[in-house]
């Protein structure tokens, strides 16, 4: 027996003990990394964000000045609303164009499988890779999107696509709903083929069209998928970082500025480290309070 | 009936174009001289294929970009794998008391904002001496992808019946043995979901590497291309070359695996 095991031996069996011992020593190196980089960085940040502090100078503790001057920040404002105005138009977009495909892949036509491969392909891609292609396709002289309304005769709809304030923001939520829509055509692909055929040729012996088929069968039957793909998009656009960082870094004038680009901005470019900590912590309670309000909301229908 | 697969294929046919065209015009380009890009229609294909561009691409420092991204990546899941599925078995097939609680803990971590860590993850690596080190990425990669990985491992692994151990059990196995004889065999397709889905997504990861590393030698792919497209930004062609070349792993694989990718990454997201 282990001397050092302050007399636990009298308490528990040698069996007990044994497996007591595996599961300490299999836990640990999941709570080490999950501990190190992924917990203990908030309790942290929200200490850092009492202090000014730009990197490299010395910690001035300033309490929660940064808090409020977070909340007196229009660029923090514009952020948080660029996230909400992409929360918005990816439920608009996203997920009616998500449903359509979906329906399209589930009715397994001919050639189905090209269509999705085809279809799926923007949703592996990265999101560095697809703001670079993006950035190409709104180039003012020779993107794609100009070019085309060229040829087709709306010249007069032709524009500077990222670099103008008014439209930045929409065109990266439309290289962002091109990468995210796939995914959700997967998922209600998914959802519809479990629909058993059986409920169709019920409705169809009562003689329910096409459109009935749909309203009063399909979407009753695939609403929990919906709800998850509304969460998912909710949560999924507090996270955007990475096409708005390509494309447009936040720009014109942080016209297309969102929570993470300004977090890191903020943090890494202009080395207030301590006011990004800050902008973290906010984003953080943002997105902890929009989990746990649809948590309590889910567990509530149950 | 007719009518409506007509209606089908007209949408199916659109949407091709806009989900499809802009990987055509990436490839297309890529094949282009620049000033034949700049003179000539875009919508043109090449009039020579210039695959030299993709050998000047890669000379420039993709290829190590490649081998930095796959070591990553390799080491990452390797660890991650390991990591999330013991850590899963032995909160679903060891009676401790606390396992609902240990499960919880490992949840509620996908509520954290990935960039609301960034300044400290920062920190930290510092700290341990791990900035601007490649096997550093490694240790963010594992813990933002544990949850996911625990949640799916554990939730399948809850559903293997649990006489399968017991006489495993009797003839006097170690938990380490069962894990590894009887658990990890059981759970290959759930261990399959989460391989496929932590690759795509560590593989296509680009803020820690954004924050972590600064020597050129050790850039991520992501990180390369992002350095590539503001250094050679004004040569079109050779952007798109970088692109497709970064882009190719992930089509081989999607389109070798379609099923299980296709599966994998939604389950993966959905649980998220």
């Amino acid at each position: 027996m282990d001397s050092n095991d302050f007399g636990l031996t009298e308490f528990f069996s040698e069996k007990t003990q044994k497996k007591l011992r595996f599961v300490l020593l299999g836990l640990i190196p999941a709570y080490i990394f999950y501990l190190l980089y992924l917990i203990v960085p908030i309790p942290l940040s929200f200490y850092y964000s009492l202090f000014s502090w730009s990197g490299i100078k010395d910690l001035v503790f300033v309490g929660l000045e940064n808090w409020q001057l977070v909340l007196q920040d229009k660029i923090f404002w514009k952020a948080l609303s660029n996230n909400f105005l992409l929360v918005i138009l990816s439920l608009l977009i996203q997920i009616p164009i998500g449903l359509l495909l979906g329906i399209f892949i589930s009715r397994k036509i001919k050639g189905y499988k090209i269509f999705r491969v085809i279809f799926f392909l923007p949703y592996i891609m990265s999101a560095v890779a697809v703001g670079i292609l993006f950035s190409y396709i709104y180039d003012p002289n020779f993107g794609l999107l100009n070019n085309l309304l060229q040829m087709i005769g709306l010249e007069s709809l032709q524009a500077a696509w990222l670099g103008n304030r008014d439209l930045a923001i929409y065109s990266v939520i439309g290289a962002i709903s091109w990468r995210f829509t796939p995914f959700y055509m997967i998922l209600f692909s998914a959802a519809l083929v479990s629909i058993p055929q059986s409920i169709y040729e019920a409705a169809r012996i009562d003689g329910a069209k096409g459109w009935q088929q749909f309203f009063s069968i399909t979407l009753p039957m695939i609403k929990p998928t919906i709800v998850n793909a509304c969460i998912l998009s909710l949560t999924g656009s507090l996270k955007a970082f990475g096409l708005a960082f390509t494309m447009t870094g936040g720009g014109p004038n942080h016209a297309s500025e969102l929570l993470a680009t300004y977090m890191y901005k903020t943090a890494f470019t202009d080395m207030e480290m301590g006011y990004g900590s800050t902008i973290g912590i906010y984003l953080f309670l943002i997105a902890f309070s929009i989990s746990m309000t649809v948590l309590f909301l889910t567990k509530r229908k149950k | 009936m007719k009518k409506s697969s007509i209606f089908y294929y007209i949408i199916a046919t659109i949407f091709s174009i806009i989900f499809g065209y802009p990987f055509v015009f990436m490839v297309s380009t890529s094949l282009k001289g620049n000033m034949e890009f700049l003179q000539e229609s875009i919508w043109a294909f090449p009039e020579t294929y210039k695959f030299i561009n993709y050998l000047d691409v890669s000379n420039s420092g993709f290829y190590k970009y490649f081998y930095n991204s796959i070591f990553v990546t390799a080491v990452s899941l390797v660890v991650l794998v390991f990591v999330s599925s013991l850590a899963s078995y032995i909160i679903t097939r060891i009676d401790f008391k606390m396992n609902k609680f240990v499960l919880a803990t490992f949840v509620a971590g996908m509520m954290i904002p990935i960039h609301s860590t960034l300044i400290l993850v920062y920190k930290i690596s510092r700290f341990l001496n791990l900035n601007n080190k490649l096997i550093g990425l490694a240790g963010p990669y594992i813990a933002f992808m544990l949850p996911v990985s625990i949640f799916i491992l554990s939730g399948f692994m809850e559903s293997i019946p649990k006489e399968i151990e017991e006489s495993a059990f009797m003839d006097g196995a170690s938990y380490f043995q069962i894990y590894t004889k009887i658990i990890l065999p059981l759970s290959k397709p759930a261990l399959s979901t989460i391989l496929i889905y932590n690759f795509v997504q560590i593989w296509n990861r680009f803020v820690y590497g954004l924050i972590l590393i600064s020597s050129p030698e050790k850039w991520i792919l992501t990180l390369g291309l992002w350095r590539f497209q503001g250094e050679h930004g004004f040569n079109v062609p050779y952007v798109m070359t970088a692109l497709t070349l970064a882009s190719i792993p992930l089509i081989i694989l999607f389109i070798l695996l379609q099923e299980k990718v296709v599966q994998g990454m939604t389950a993966g997201a959905l649980k998220a």
